[in-house]
C-alpha cells in the first residue's frame, strides 16, 4: 500500500469507527443525563458533597454552581503547585512561578490545556495527577454538563428548571469518561505508554553519554487528556513524545477518543429534544465542516509548498518518523476542530497554509465537532443563529425546535458569538503594540505574527495547542493569555444557560406553514454556510497578514 | 445575609465535590491503571521498555538515542538517528521541536535558520555516506541560498533592477554561491548588519528535486526523541556500516529488515527502522573493534 493510499484508510477508518459508535455512545449518554435513578455510589458522593442530587436548578442556580465549582478548582490548582515542594512525588521539583502556576490553573481548569511549562522540567508526579488529571476530568464533565443544560432548555417547556450540576458533573465523570478512561489508557500502556511511579533513571546510552528517563502515571492521564479534550501533555512534547505515544496505532486510538464524545453528542441532543433527526442534522453540519478541513489540511500537508519543506521534499521538520505527514495532519486537524490542543506534530513548523488550517479550525469556533459539550452547544448557537439569518432572508418566524427566537435570544447567541473574536483580536493587537511581546517570537516576519494571533486564538477557544516557537511563561503572556482562557470558557457558558433559561420557560409553538425545517439537508448547507461566511468576515483580515502573507505568492 | 450564605454553601459544596472528584481520578484512577498495568506482558511496556546490551541498561527502545562521540561527531560504526531538537539532542528532560517556520530562510545572530540547518545536515549526510548531499535552495557549501535584493520595486514588489543584492547566509569573507543576479553584483554578508528590508528571495539552484539523502535524515521530529528512522535512512547508511564493521552488506540488510516495523494493520503510520535496536543487534552480530 502506498504512503497516500494508507493515510486516505487511516483517515477513513478513524471517521467510520466514529459513525459506528455515534449511536451507542449517544444513546449511552442520553441515558445518563436523561436517569432519574442515582447509583449507590453517586448517593454518597453526594452525601458527601452536601448537596440534594434531586433538587432542580434554574439558569442561575446552574450557572453559580458552574462557578463556585471552577473558582475552588483554580485556587486548589494553584495552591498545589505553589507549594509543590513540600508535597509528596515532587520528584525535587520547585515550587512553580506564580505567573506560571496561575496561567496553568486556568488553563486546565478551563479545559484548555495551554501550557507554558515543560512538564518534564516543572511538575511532579502529585501536581500531575492530583491536580492536573483531576481538572482533565472534571472540566470535560463541566462542558459536557453546560451542554446537557442547554438541550433541557431547548427540550422542556414553561419551566425554570435546568438539571442539577451537582449531578450532570458527577454522572459524567463516574458513568462516561471513567469508564472509557480506564479501558483506553490500559490499551495505550500495552502500546508503550509508560505508567509508573519512578522518579529519573539514568541509563549510559550505547554511545556511552548518560541519558535520563523520566517516567510517571502517564498512560492514566494520556487517555483522559484526549478522550475530555484536555490535551496537556505530561511531557513538553505532547503526543509525539514516544512514551505519550508509542506507535502508529496508539495514535490513531488517541485521535479517535478525542473526537468520540464531542462526535457522539448530537446523538443524544438529538434523544433529548425528541426528534433523533435534528441531532443528524447537527452531526451532519460537524462531518461537512470537519471533511473539509481534513482535506485542505492534509493536501496542504502533502503538497508541501514552501521553501523549507521544498527544500527537505517533505513536511517533515517537526513530525515523528512512525506518524508519517498524513496522520500528523489528521492528528491536528482533529485537535483543533475539537478543543484537545494535544499535538502529535509541531504546527510552527507545518506548511504555511496546513498551520493556517489550524488555526481556521479554531476560529470556527471548534464546533466540528468541537470540545466535549462545548462542542454541542456551540453548534447549536449556530443554528439558532442561522434561523435567525433564513428567517430574515425569506421572512419567515425564526424557530428552533419550536422555541421562538426573539430579541432576548438573539442577542444572547450574537454576544455568544462576539466573545471570541474579541478576545482574540483584541489580545492579539495588545500583545503586537509591545516590543516585549513581540520579543517572544521565534521565527520572523508573517509567521511571527502567525505565532501570536495562533496562541491568542489557541487560548481564547480554549484549545491549548500553539505554534510552539512563542516564549510564552513571561508574565504577560502568562496573564493574557490566562485572561483570555477565563473569558473564553466562562462568558460563553453563562450566556449559553442563560438562553437556556429563556428557552425552557417558553411555550412551543405549533409547527405551521412558516417554519423552517431544521433536519433537512437545505439546512444542514445552511448552517455550515452561515458558520464559514461569519468565520471568515471576524478572522480573514487577521489571517492575512499571518499564514496567507505568508503561503499565497 | 442570606445572600452571603448562600455563596458560602455553594462553595463550599465546590470544595466538597472537588476533593470527593481528586480522591476517585487523581488518585484511586491513576493506581488502579498502575495496578492493571503489572500484569506480566504489560509490565516492561508501562516501566519504559527498556532494552539491555551486554547485559547492562542501554536506554529505552522508545527513545531515541544520538550515535556520536564527545565532540557530537558521528561514530561511523553506528546507524545515525534523525536531527533533534531536544536539548543538546536526544536529552529527555527537554523534549521538543525545533518550531521554526517553512519560511525560516535567513540566518541571525542567534543562530542558523532552518533552511540553513537544512542544507548543512544533507550536505554532512552526503559527505558521510558519500552520495550527493545537495537539495534545492542549498548552496553548495550546505547554507540556504537566499538572496536579499535591494532596490525600486515594481507593483508586483519585485525589484526588476537591483541596486545591492545580499547572499544573507554567507557571512563574508566566504565567496557567494552565485557571482551576479539580474545585473548586479552578489555580495556576502556582512556581521551584524539587518538585510530584512529587502526582498527575501530564495534561489532554487539545480540540486535534484529528489535528493539522494532522505528528508527525515534533514529534519528535527517532533519530539526530538524520535527512535526510527525511515528504511530509505538506513539503507542509505548501511555500506558504511558494513564497510566499517567489515560484515557483508547483505547481512547488514537482513539486520535492518529485521528492525523495521510495517505499518500497524497495514495502514497506519509508516515503516520505520528502530535505531537503538538496530545498532544493538550490530554489537551484537559484529562487535565493533575500531
Amino acid at each position: 500500500m502506498g504512503a497516500t493510499t494508507a493515510g486516505v484508510v487511516f483517515i477513513g477508518s478513524l471517521l467510520l469507527a466514529l459513525a459506528a459508535v455515534h449511536v451507542p455512545l449517544g444513546d449511552h449518554m442520553y441515558r445518563v443525563y436523561s436517569s432519574t435513578r442515582h447509583r449507590r455510589v453517586e448517593r454518597a458522593l453526594y452525601r458527601t458533597m452536601g448537596v440534594d442530587p434531586d433538587a432542580e436548578q434554574g439558569w442561575g442556580a446552574y450557572a453559580r454552581s458552574v462557578l463556585a465549582f471552577s473558582l475552588v478548582s483554580v485556587l486548589l490548582l494553584y495552591g498545589l503547585q505553589r507549594l509543590q515542594s513540600h508535597l509528596l512525588l515532587s520528584l525535587g521539583m520547585k515550587n512553580v512561578p506564580d505567573h506560571v502556576a496561575w496561567n496553568t490553573a486556568v488553563s486546565f481548569v478551563t479545559n484548555t490545556n495551554w501550557q507554558s511549562y515543560s512538564g518534564e522540567s516543572t511538575m511532579g508526579h502529585l501536581v500531575q495527577m492530583a491536580g492536573l488529571a483531576v481538572q482533565n476530568f472534571v472540566s470535560a464533565a463541566v462542558g459536557m454538563a453546560v451542554a446537557m443544560a442547554f438541550v433541557r432548555g431547548l427540550a422542556r417547556k414553561r419551566t425554570g428548571d435546568l438539571g442539577n450540576f451537582w449531578v450532570d458533573l458527577t454522572r459524567g465523570v463516574l458513568r462516561i469518561l471513567l469508564p472509557i478512561a480506564v479501558v483506553a489508557a490500559v490499551v495505550l500502556v500495552a502500546g508503550g505508554a509508560v505508567q509508573n511511579f519512578a522518579g529519573p533513571h539514568t541509563v549510559g546510552t550505547l554511545a556511552g553519554h548518560p541519558q535520563t528517563l523520566t517516567g510517571g502515571p502517564v498512560a492514566s492521564q494520556e487517555a483522559i487528556k484526549e478522550l475530555g479534550t484536555n490535551g496537556g501533555g505530561f511531557y513538553n512534547a505532547n503526543s509525539a513524545h514516544p512514551f505519550e505515544n508509542p506507535t502508529a496505532w496508539t495514535n490513531w486510538i488517541e485521535i479517535f477518543l478525542l473526537v468520540v464524545i464531542a462526535s457522539a453528542l448530537p446523538r443524544t441532543f438529538g434523544r433529548m429534544a425528541g426528534q433523533k433527526r435534528q441531532g443528524y442534522a447537527i452531526v451532519a453540519v460537524m462531518g461537512v465542516l470537519a471533511v473539509l478541513s481534513i482535506c485542505a489540511t492534509t493536501a496542504a500537508q502533502v503538497a508541501h509548498h514552501g521553501t523549507v519543506p521544498q527544500a527537505v521534499g517533505s513536511a517533515a521538520e517537526g513530525t515523528e518518523a512512525r506518524f508519517g505527514i498524513v496522520d500528523s495532519a489528521m492528528f491536528a486537524t482533529a485537535t483543533t476542530l475539537t478543543s484537545t490542543g494535544a499535538v502529535d506534530s509541531f504546527h510552527d513548523s507545518y506548511t504555511s497554509l496546513g498551520g493556517g488550517m489550524a488555526m481556521l479550525n479554531m476560529m470556527l469556533g471548534e464546533v466540528a465537532p468541537g470540545g466535549v459539550g462545548s462542542g454541542l452547544y456551540g453548534m447549536l448557537i449556530l443554528a439558532i443563529i442561522t434561523v435567525f439569518v433564513a428567517g430574515l432572508m425569506v421572512g419567515r418566524t425564526p424557530e428552533y425546535l419550536g422555541k421562538k427566537i426573539g430579541a432576548r435570544e438573539m442577542k444572547l447567541a450574537s454576544l455568544y458569538f462576539l466573545v471570541t473574536p474579541g478576545l482574540v483580536l483584541t489580545g492579539t493587537a495588545i500583545a503586537m503594540a509591545f516590543p516585549g511581546p513581540r520579543a517572544s517570537m521565534l521565527n520572523g516576519g508573517p509567521h511571527g505574527f502567525s505565532e501570536v494571533l495562533y496562541a491568542f486564538t489557541s487560548a481564547s477557544n480554549n484549545n491549548g495547542s500553539a505554534f510552539a516557537g512563542l516564549t510564552v511563561n513571561t508574565p504577560f503572556y502568562d496573564v493574557a493569555l490566562g485572561l483570555a482562557m477565563l473569558l473564553g470558557r466562562f462568558l460563553p457558558i453563562v450566556l449559553v444557560l442563560a438562553l437556556a433559561g429563556s428557552l425552557a420557560r417558553q411555550t412551543p409553538v405549533p409547527v405551521s406553514a412558516g417554519t423552517l425545517p431544521t433536519h433537512r439537508l437545505q439546512f444542514v448547507g445552511m448552517v455550515a454556510g452561515v458558520t464559514l461566511v461569519l468565520v471568515a468576515l471576524t478572522f480573514f483580515p487577521a489571517l492575512a497578514l499571518g499564514p496567507l502573507a505568508e503561503g499565497i505568492r | 445575609m442570606g445572600m452571603f450564605q448562600n455563596l458560602l454553601r455553594r462553595h463550599a459544596a465546590a470544595l466538597r465535590a472537588l476533593l470527593v472528584l481528586t480522591a476517585v481520578c487523581g488518585v484511586l484512577y491513576p493506581l488502579a491503571v498502575t495496578a492493571v498495568a503489572q500484569l506480566p506482558g504489560l509490565k516492561a511496556k508501562a516501566d519504559g521498555s527498556y532494552v539491555s546490551a551486554d547485559g547492562r541498561r542501554a536506554g529505552s527502545a522508545l527513545i531515541g538515542q544520538s550515535f556520536t562521540d564527545a565532540q557530537g561527531r558521528p561514530l561511523k560504526q553506528y546507524f545515525q538517528s534523525r536531527p533533534s531538537a531536544a536539548g543538546d539532542g536526544y536529552d529527555p528532560a527537554s523534549s521538543g521541536a525545533s518550531n521554526l517556520g517553512p519560511e525560516n530562510v535567513v540566518d541571525t545572530k542567534d543562530g542558523p535558520s532552518l533552511l540553513s540547518q537544512v542544507c548543512a545536515r544533507s550536505k554532512a549526510v552526503g559527505e558521510l555516506e558519500g552520495v550527493d548531499g545537495r537539495r534545492p535552495y542549498c548552496t553548495p557549501g550546505g547554507a540556504g541560498a537566499v538572496l536579499a535584493v535591494f532596490g525600486p520595486r515594481d507593483t508586483a514588489g519585485t525589484v526588476v533592477h537591483p541596486t545591492r543584492v545580499i547572499s544573507v547566509n554567507e557571512p563574508c569573507p566566504a565567496a557567494p554561491f552565485r557571482s551576479e543576479y539580474r545585473g548586479a553584483r552578489v555580495e556576502c554578508a556582512a556581521g551584524g548588519q539587518d538585510y530584512r528590508d529587502g526582498v527575501i528571495v530564495p534561489v532554487r539552484g539545480d540540486a535534484p528535486a529528489r535528493p539522494a539523502v532522505p528528508s527525515d535524515a534533514v529534519t528535527a521530529s517532533g519530539s526530538g526523541l524520535d527512535p526510527d528512522i525511515s528504511p530509505a535512512y538506513a539503507r542509505l547508511q548501511a555500506p558504511r556500516i558494513a564497510r566499517e564493521r567489515g560484515l557483508p552488506a547483505a547481512q547488514v540488510e537482513r539486520l535492518i529488515r529485521a528492525n523495521t516495523t510495517g505499518r500497524a494493520a497495514g495502514f497506519m503510520g509508516d515503516p520505520v527502522v528502530n535505531v537503538l535496536k538496530l545498532n544493538i543487534a550490530l554489537d551484537k552480530a559484529a562487535p565493533f573493534r575500531g
